[in-house]
């Protein structure tokens, strides 16, 4: 399975909320091994989780909690 | 989020809009959600248009038109509190529902199944608008924020 860009980026989404079958994950690293942008993009939707993770609740400063 | 946003008229001050936001996510997200799917089917209503938004971005054959480019040390901007407040401003900007979704699984945590069940749309729907939020929640991060420099 080859993918392109744009299924790339909807299967690095999906990985964050079900488990991709063998194919995908595999189909995943090939397309990711030679993609620079989606590279990229994979990391950016990794810190944009962590960002939003930290989003203080109820008035805790984000640097602290 | 529709509380807090119907809410958000009578909220002074707006000097702390994340403790607001947070807070009304936290306490009223559950009401709100069973609220809603009892009182409509969570399909029709509100559009939340589709993966086609993002088309765009490639081309014909499902490649970039532009190859994205590394975020500069996104790691520092977690010390900043402007950073915040961007995040926030790029979450309000999403279709009411799409953020609620997306909040309930990278805020709250909770699964993609449990958010599904609750909602009463199917998972295929429900990766959908997370993958849209993401996708737009990029695009708004690179525009407001990482694009300074």
């Amino acid at each position: 399975m080859i993918l392109s860009c744009k299924e790339t980026t909807r299967l690095l989404s999906q990985g964050e909320d079900r488990n991709l079958a063998f194919g995908e994950r595999v189909a995943l690293r090939v397309h990711l091994a030679i993609c620079k942008g989606c590279r990229n993009v994979n990391a950016q939707f990794r810190f944009m989780r962590l960002a939003v993770k930290q989003l203080a609740r109820d008035g805790d400063d984000p640097k602290t909690g | 989020m529709l509380a807090a946003l119907s809410a958000e008229a009578s909220f002074a001050g707006r000097s702390n809009l994340r403790t607001w936001l947070t807070g009304i996510l936290k306490h009223k997200i559950v009401d709100t959600i069973r609220r809603q799917s009892r009182e409509r089917p969570a399909s029709a209503l509100e559009p939340d248009g589709d993966e086609r938004d993002f088309d765009a971005l490639f081309d014909r054959r499902g490649h970039w038109e532009e190859s994205p480019q590394a975020w500069q040390q996104p790691e520092g901007s977690l010390q900043q509190n402007q950073f915040f407040a961007a995040l926030e401003a790029c979450l309000a900007a999403l279709p009411e529902r799409t953020a609620r979704v997306f909040m309930m699984r990278e805020h709250l945590g909770l699964e993609t199944s449990e958010i599904c069940k609750e909602l009463g749309i199917t998972a295929t729907h429900c990766w959908v608008m997370l993958h849209r939020a993401r996708m737009a929640l990029r695009l708004c991060l690179e525009k407001n924020w990482f694009g300074k420099t």
